[in-house]
């Protein structure tokens, strides 16, 4: 099928290397640059970027590994209008540098060719465990294999690669970018146990005793319900983008689908439903354009693609027939005073109730708090799991980083990375520290 | 609107724009489409004896995303029989009553064959003769070309053989591979020519093959010299061309130069009018673009010298030359420092790190609190837009440390952000030449100059 519109294969084309010398060639390769300043993992952007217009391609790649191993995942998936490309200082008068599709560029060159980029490391007989093959957990496992740490994921899920390899859509990442990436971690000596859950496959007493260290990169957990009747016929949002993942031919999109949710997860909801087939999707939110948590250029790609929206509005009640979803009854709301997020908090409209046509309804409204918290009974923030400023837990040797300890500031898959990164750092210094 | 029309030592032309001799004036045809497209004239690419041609004969030299800021070829004059070439010189003269159409020459170094040739040329009704003693490969292993345009002596001999024939203007063409460009100008005077041009093109190797070793470009295996052109050649042309003006005896003939070298744009052409050029030729531009440059050359000249109310190209010609000088006469009491405009600065620190890597230290960063900071002083868990916007030191001048070396000022990528101030240094005018007669052992002693320098409160940091 040629009609872009109509497919969740990945959006923008590779660069060719003429786009690519251009675009490096107008960087002006600023000294302590802010975009560097400006990524979490603190990319040496101009250095990587010199070395594409000098064609020096295996090390423009390793420059980006070096601060940051999921470099394919972040060049495609980071909100880079917000960081790196959004500190850019020709961003005020010309366009910024392409600096993620540059990254991309660079990241292809080496998974394109099965180039590895680091040597191995001299063993130091140290054991790491690892539970989530997410981005923070394989951030954490590769930084430590680097060091010469024997590492072990255990992860729950039949695949690895977390979020990216489940809940990104693949229109933004393609999973064999994410697969290709922890195939790179396994080569620098990182082994993964999948299907294996802490708690029911192995213990966190049998982890502590086989194991010098423990990290946790155990993500968040289920939609929350959202508690109202007929809530059994309203589809998980992240269940939905993995099915368009995993198995897109057996994906039945509705006719009129309504998304409840306004972040980037439900962005990436509404966009499976208008690609594969809806006729109208409306996203339901709460309160306004201003509160919702989608990246503003998440939000002006969703408008682009024909999606409507349905702001200051509630959902009470799913009507079916014959067993199927016919609509969804809502409330109107209106927004009072500041709310413990910190954004105005929605109040229902009395008597405002209407009805959205809707025969499939996705609910995207966040995650659960990470149940493993309360299961090892780690202090917490807010829900989230509490750490140090070397990302150690409560429990002394146990560690975590990732979406699970991000009490404050947007989960995001760069910033999880730098989460391995540090808390492997930490982790080493530690194990080097005690010989 | 001002007047671009030329005399060049009696070669009239409409605008002073012409194609180089070189391979867009390779035919009638292109010449045709080449005044077609407005050019003043053109100097056909060089006749002479038979020769052939090889392939991947152009090399470029690209950077930072810009091709062909330089060019190196090793085609011959034209491989085109003599007939034929005569024929068409003939034919587009006919056709272009107004344009200026010069023939390029080059013959074996004897006088029967350099007679021939100019009679040939003249019976075209060519309107002038440039005498190519410049081309660095092929012909000058044949003792043609730069053979002859670097030993003054063959240049006198053969020019004074041409002038003994020659009924039209003759520009004798210089080359630039050749320590001291005055010596086969003088020669070319003391024979009589009517007018000068400069500069052919350079000696170079344009590049080595990374993948095969073998050198760029690969003709069969092999590859070597030849002659260097295009934007990257400029400054060594106008310091040529601006040597010709400041000789005594090149000056005192008042021989018009034709010049070339690098000329891209209505600008280059500026320089080159102003430091004495009484006509521009262009090749590599042309190459590179096409003959519709032409219409900006012209177009950007006249509305530049429409602004500076000038309103013939002779009141242009040489206007710079009095401001040509060399060390000896600059005065070492100007002084000029850096000042950066903060409201201009895009904070892209380069000027801080060639400062301070490579100049003289006296910028800093300054944080928001006006401190003094190291680079990359922001915290690892810094990061976001806002932070790296808003964390950003500015980069400033610390003048009294300044010597005023200018490297910030041409390394910083924004228009008219760094300005050179002129600041007074409370010091008397004084050269070097001035220094060495009247203070001698201040420059020749090291411990005297340290007392001169306390004295006259000259700080070097």
């Amino acid at each position: 099928m040629n009609n872009p519109l109509n497919t969740l294969d990945e959006e923008l084309p590779p660069l060719t290397f003429n786009q690519a010398a251009v675009e490096a060639a107008r960087c002006l390769m600023c000294f302590d640059a802010p975009c560097t300043h400006a990524c979490p993992t603190h990319i040496d952007i101009p250095k990587f970027i010199k070395k594409i217009s000098t064609s020096n391609l295996l090390g423009s790649a390793r420059t980006i590994l070096e601060s940051n191993l999921l470099g394919a995942s972040c060049a495609r998936v980071c909100p880079v209008q917000e960081l790196c490309e959004g500190a850019c200082v020709l961003g005020s008068e010309h366009n910024p540098i392409a600096i993620g599709r540059l990254q991309r560029y660079a990241m292809d060159f080496i998974y394109g060719k099965g180039i590895n980029c680091f040597p191995p490391a001299k063993l130091t007989g140290k054991k790491v465990a690892v539970i989530g093959a997410g981005p923070a957990g394989l951030s954490c496992a590769g930084e430590l294999a680097k060091r010469g740490h024997t590492v072990t994921i255990f992860e729950k899920r039949e695949l690895p690669g977390g979020l990216s390899t489940y809940g990104i859509i693949s229109l933004r990442e393609p999973m064999e970018v994410a697969l290709a990436e922890v195939r790179m971690i396994e080569s620098l000596g990182v082994k993964i146990e999948t299907s294996k859950e802490l708690g029911t496959g192995i213990s966190i007493a049998e982890l502590q005793a086989s194991f010098d260290a423990v990290f946790l990169g155990v993500g968040l957990g289920a939609t929350p319900a959202l508690g109202i009747p007929g809530e059994e016929r309203i589809l998980d949002g992240l269940a939905y983008i993995e099915q368009s993942k995993l198995d897109p031919s057996n994906l039945v999109v509705g006719r009129d689908v309504v998304v409840i949710g306004a972040g980037n997860t439900a962005i990436d909801c509404a966009t499976v439903a208008k690609r594969l087939g809806a006729t109208n999707v409306t996203m339901v939110y709460r309160r306004t354009e201003k509160e919702m948590t989608a990246y503003p250029h998440e939000y002006e790609f969703i408008k682009r693609e024909g999606v409507s929206f349905s702001f200051l509005t509630q959902p009470v009640r799913l009507h079916t027939e014959i067993g199927s979803p016919k609509s969804l009854e809502c409330l109107r709301m209106s927004l009072g005073p500041i709310d413990e997020s910190g954004r105005p908090s929605p109040r229902p409209v009395p008597g405002s109730e209407f009805s959205l046509p809707a025969d499939q309804i996705v609910k995207a409204i966040g995650q659960e708090k990470p149940s493993v918290a309360s299961q090892l009974q780690l202090k917490t923030e807010k829900g989230f799991i509490q750490v140090s400023d070397k990302f150690e837990t409560s429990l002394p040797g146990i560690y975590a980083g990732g979406d699970c300890i991000r009490a404050r500031g947007a989960a995001s898959t760069v910033m999880a990375v730098q989460d391995g990164k540090l808390a492997a750092l930490a982790i080493h210094e530690r194990l080097v520290a005690n010989g | 609107m001002a007047d671009l029309s030329i005399n060049f030592a009696g070669i009239r032309s409409p605008n002073p724009f012409w194609l180089a001799s070189a391979p867009p004036s390779n035919s009638g045809m292109q010449v045709h489409r080449a005044f077609e497209a407005g050019w003043g004239g053109a100097v056909w690419k060089t006749i002479g004896p038979p020769v052939l041609n090889v392939s991947n004969r152009y090399g470029a030299w690209s950077y930072g995303g810009q091709k062909m800021l330089g060019i190196n070829n090793v085609e011959l004059i034209s491989d085109r029989p003599l007939d034929v070439n005569l024929r068409e010189i003939a034919e587009i003269k006919r056709t272009w009553p107004d344009r200026a159409v010069i023939a390029s020459a080059m013959v074996e170094s004897a006088q029967s064959h350099w007679h021939d040739i100019i009679r040939r040329i003249q019976d075209t009704g060519a309107d002038g003769i440039e005498l190519n003693y410049g081309c660095p490969h092929g012909m000058s292993e044949r003792g043609m070309g730069s053979a002859v345009g670097q030993v003054p002596e063959y240049c006198e001999q053969i020019t004074r053989w041409v002038m003994e024939v020659a009924k039209i203007p003759v520009i004798v063409k210089l080359t630039p591979n050749i320590s001291d460009i005055v010596m086969p100008a003088r020669a070319a005077v003391a024979a009589g020519a009517n007018a000068l041009s400069l500069i052919n093109t350079l000696n170079s190797i344009v590049g080595v093959d990374l993948d095969t070793l073998g050198i760029t470009p690969n003709i069969g295996g092999k590859g070597g010299h030849g002659g260097y052109a295009g934007p990257a050649v400029k400054p060594i042309a106008l310091n040529m061309l601006a040597a010709l003006g400041k000789d005594s005896i090149v000056n005192a003939s008042k021989l018009p130069i034709s010049g070339m070298g690098g000329i891209t744009t209505w600008r280059d052409a500026a320089e080159f009018l102003l430091l004495g050029a009484g006509s521009l030729q262009v090749c590599t531009a042309v190459m590179h673009y096409g003959f519709r440059i032409v219409e900006d050359l012209c177009d950007g000249l006249a509305n530049w010298m429409d602004e500076k109310g000038y309103a013939t190209v002779s009141d242009v010609v040489g206007r710079s030359l009095h401001h040509v000088s060399d060390f000896n006469n600059f005065d070492l009491s100007f002084r000029a420092v850096a000042r950066i405009d903060q409201e201009k600065c895009i904070r892209c620190n380069l000027c801080y790190v060639a400062c301070n890597d490579t100049a003289h230290q006296c910028i800093d960063l300054i944080d928001n609190n006006g401190q003094v900071v190291q680079p990359n002083s922001y915290a690892v868990q810094s990061n976001g837009k806002e932070d790296a916007v808003n964390l950003r030191p500015t980069v400033k001048v610390r003048e009294e440390d300044c010597v005023g070396c200018r490297l910030c000022y041409n390394i910083c990528p924004v228009e008219d952000c760094i300005h050179m101030v002129e600041e007074p240094s409370g010091r008397p005018p004084v050269t070097w030449g001035q220094l060495s007669q009247s203070k001698r052992e201040v420059t020749e002693d090291w411990e005297q100059m340290k007392v001169y320098r306390e004295k006259m409160g000259i700080h070097i940091p």
